[in-house]
């Protein structure tokens, strides 16, 4: 990327700029889709393998792989179902407000020991911070302007859990960032070249781990949507390509958060015998979405108050008891 | 309603004093009659103060096909398929409640193999019904998958009772003086077979999938606790009321098919909790597999069908009542005839339609997840509640 930037002509450098930030949104967005397609796919398989099924066979390619391919095409084609009560332009909004911060995450993931990330934020992770937490205005845009109390009641409870989970996501990396010395997670990753972060990290790595299912409402988290109690949550009175979009943004989410688990905790882009690549950080995020999935497949789901006291009573003394262990660690060494 | 009654009982002990000048709101939020975990077509109206629930009331009434009232224009034989139309995710229960009945009324003898196919076919359906339990009661706290398991043992077990009676679901398979018709060695080796699979095989897995999940036990333990005296009280019946510790089995209480002769234990439980009454069901699948080993043992040879009067079948003047012990509870068919070939009057005692009316009892000061739970472990069918 860099080479490329050296010669540009004689370009202007403002329209070199916007072009080259048009084509880096252009490959995030695509790869997100089409990631974010193909877990909807894997999930159905994981579920099916774990239920005894055989899952999506029947459409097109070998093992039903276009499957989310037929998926898109139907919500597509859907009619656009807007029901009389809701408030227009905030229940409109709310599929966008929470798809977006999900393809944000991308922009600060380090892919490649050569190209780095998109964007080498040296603040990175106080940006994610930022980012997933703007997710929650969303949900509670599409529960509000639903103007159903179903709706409501997700939105609620997706407020009460994202807000409570936020603060043990965020202290269970504090220890990474004590260990590698940067809030850049190029830097963090660097960092793990000898060892991976998830050994002297092991308490951080679960409690990241834990609250990140929490975030994305995975089982047993799921509450928010919930199906057996509040129908669907706050997407309840979506239909078509928006409830596909909010979907969508679920397994976005899913993914982007076991990219930043792999950068942070698993070493990233680093492999065995130096063949360090993006094909790494690949397999862990991918392995770590699998871990998620059979979670979900095999747990029941936790009830709100129950959910509230793993946040406050369990996650939160654990996260910060790990900071101060890692701060004593750095201090003695 | 006024401010102080919408805290009752359950609601006042579990919460903080809310301080006077704060203003409470409450939400009234309608759940149902179409809803994914109402176990068919059933309305409640929760009163909800954020996620606790300060008063239920429940809805019937949606699934009713006034079944007592056809039961008048029919004769009694044309009124077994019916039956199976009340429970119908246990319409052999329902069926022999019926026929017992009238069998009582006209004295008729039920030759010996009938009587002991009766109660393997009896026991069966109790198995289904508590597998059933097991499986939409995981979907209910969020566990999809235990339900397919169930459904790889229900699937075979239909396929049995299909060959063995010519339908899936509802059977229509118990006749006035005995069975429709015989089973064949073929279907009770491979009966067996299943039970062998069922006690080996899938009711553990079962347990280990779902019951001893440590989510499950938090989701259920010491929820929605029904003390013996209320349970009595509500004239509760079945696993609600075993679950409470009350040890009432009509199968050995007020024994029917010769029950008595069979050796098995009645499951109860301690405390009367969600978790209780489920595993109270759990155990009673056990239990029917003993009876069921027992009974095989002792089948012997002979017509299934005893003699029944020919000719329009009448009863005597009078009244009939007869109680089986349902999956569900306690299923009574009470019959009024005044001579004629059709009954002047049936009515059915359906013990889900009972346990219903415990959902405020149980739900007030538990969240709206527990609710789902509780009408759960109710375990009601509102074929059945309905009728």
């Amino acid at each position: 990327m860099l080479e490329l930037a050296a010669g540009q002509g004689g370009m202007p450098d403002w329209l070199w700029n916007f072009i080259l930030a048009a084509l880096k949104a252009t490959g995030v967005l695509a790869f997100a889709m089409a990631s974010a397609g193909l877990l909807t796919w894997v999930e159905r398989k994981v579920a099916a393998r774990i239920q005894r099924r055989r899952g999506p066979e029947v459409v097109g390619g070998p093992w039903g792989v276009l499957q989310p391919l037929a998926d898109g095409v139907k919500l597509f084609a859907k009619e656009d179902v807007m029901p009389r009560a809701v408030d227009r332009w905030v229940w409109a909004l709310a599929p966008s407000v929470i798809f977006f911060p999900v393809i944000m995450v991308f922009l600060v993931i380090p892919l490649d020991p050569k190209f780095g990330a998109l964007r080498d934020l040296n603040i990175a992770l106080v940006y994610l911070a930022a980012v997933t937490s703007f997710t929650v205005l969303g949900i509670f845009m599409a529960g509000w302007g639903s103007n159903n109390k179903y709706s409501l009641i997700g939105a609620m409870r997706a407020i009460a859990m994202i807000v409570s989970y936020e603060i043990p996501l965020v202290l269970s990396v504090v220890g990474v960032v004590l260990a590698a010395g940067s809030l850049s997670l190029v830097d963090i990753v660097e960092a793990q070249d000898e060892m991976w972060f998830i050994i002297p990290q092991f308490l951080g790595f679960v409690v990241f781990y834990i609250a990140s299912l929490a975030e994305l409402n995975r089982t047993p988290f799921d509450l928010v949507t919930g199906e057996s109690e509040i129908v669907m949550g706050y997407l309840t009175e979506y239909s078509g390509i928006r409830a596909g979009l909010m979907i969508f943004s679920e397994y976005i989410g899913l993914l982007a958060t076991s990219l930043v688990a792999a950068s942070l905790f698993l070493g990233g882009w680093h492999g065995p015998f130096g063949t360090d690549s993006v094909v790494w950080l690949l397999l862990k995020a991918f392995f770590l979405v699998f871990v998620a999935m059979w979670i979900r497949w095999t747990l029941p789901r936790l009830r709100i108050d129950q959910v509230m006291n793993l946040g406050w009573k369990f996650l939160l003394p654990v996260s910060i008891a790990n900071v101060v262990l890692t701060g004593a660690w750095i201090m003695v060494r | 309603m006024a401010q102080e009654q919408l805290f009752m009982e359950g609601a006042v002990e579990k919460r903080e004093p809310i301080p006077e000048n704060v203003e409470r709101q409450t939400m009234e939020l309608n759940l149902g009659p179409q809803h994914p975990s109402t176990h068919g077509v059933f309305r409640a109206i929760l009163t909800l103060e954020g996620e606790t629930v300060v008063d239920v009331e429940p809805v019937i009434g949606y699934l009713h096909r006034n079944h007592e009232k056809i039961y008048e224009t029919m004769q009694y034989p044309q009124i077994i398929p019916m039956t199976d139309r009340t429970d119908y995710l246990a319409p052999l229960t329902s069926e022999l409640a019926y026929v017992l009945c009238v069998e009582k009324a006209l004295g008729i003898e039920v030759p010996e193999r009938g009587r002991i196919l009766r109660i393997i076919f009896n026991e069966f359906q109790r198995i289904l019904s508590h597998q059933l339990y097991a499986a939409t009661f995981g979907m209910d706290i969020g566990a999809f998958t235990p339900f397919l398991y169930v459904f790889r043992d229900r699937e075979k077990a239909l396929d049995l009772m299909d060959r063995a009676t010519g339908a899936r679901l509802l059977f229509n398979y118990f006749r006035i003086g005995g069975l429709r018709n015989d089973v064949n060695e073929a279907w009770l080796e491979d009966f067996r077979a299943w039970i062998d699979n069922f006690e080996r095989e899938g009711w553990p897995e079962y347990v280990r999938l779902l019951f001893e999940n440590e989510i499950f036990r938090v989701r259920t333990k010491d929820i929605a606790v029904l003390p013996p005296d209320v349970a009595m009280a509500y004239g509760a019946s079945g696993p609600v009321l075993r679950a409470s510790g009350v040890r009432w089995d009509l199968r050995k209480a007020h024994p029917y098919l010769g029950y008595e002769e069979f050796d098995f234990d009645v499951p109860v439980g301690e405390k009367g909790d969600c978790y209780d009454r489920c595993m109270v069901r759990v155990m009673e699948m056990k239990e029917s597999v003993r009876i069921i080993r027992q009974a095989l043992d002792r089948l012997p040879d002979g017509p299934v069908l005893g003699k029944v009067p020919r000719g329009v079948m009448k009863l005597p003047k009078g009244d009939y009542y007869q109680t089986v012990d349902a999956p569900r509870g306690e299923t009574g068919c009470y019959i009024v005839s005044d001579g004629g070939a059709t009954p002047y009057r049936v009515k059915w005692r359906s013990p889900a339609f009972v346990h219903l009316q415990l959902l405020p009892y149980l739900c007030r000061g538990t969240k709206v997840a527990d609710f789902i739970a509780i009408l759960a472990t109710l375990d009601p069918v509102f074929g059945e509640v309905d009728r």
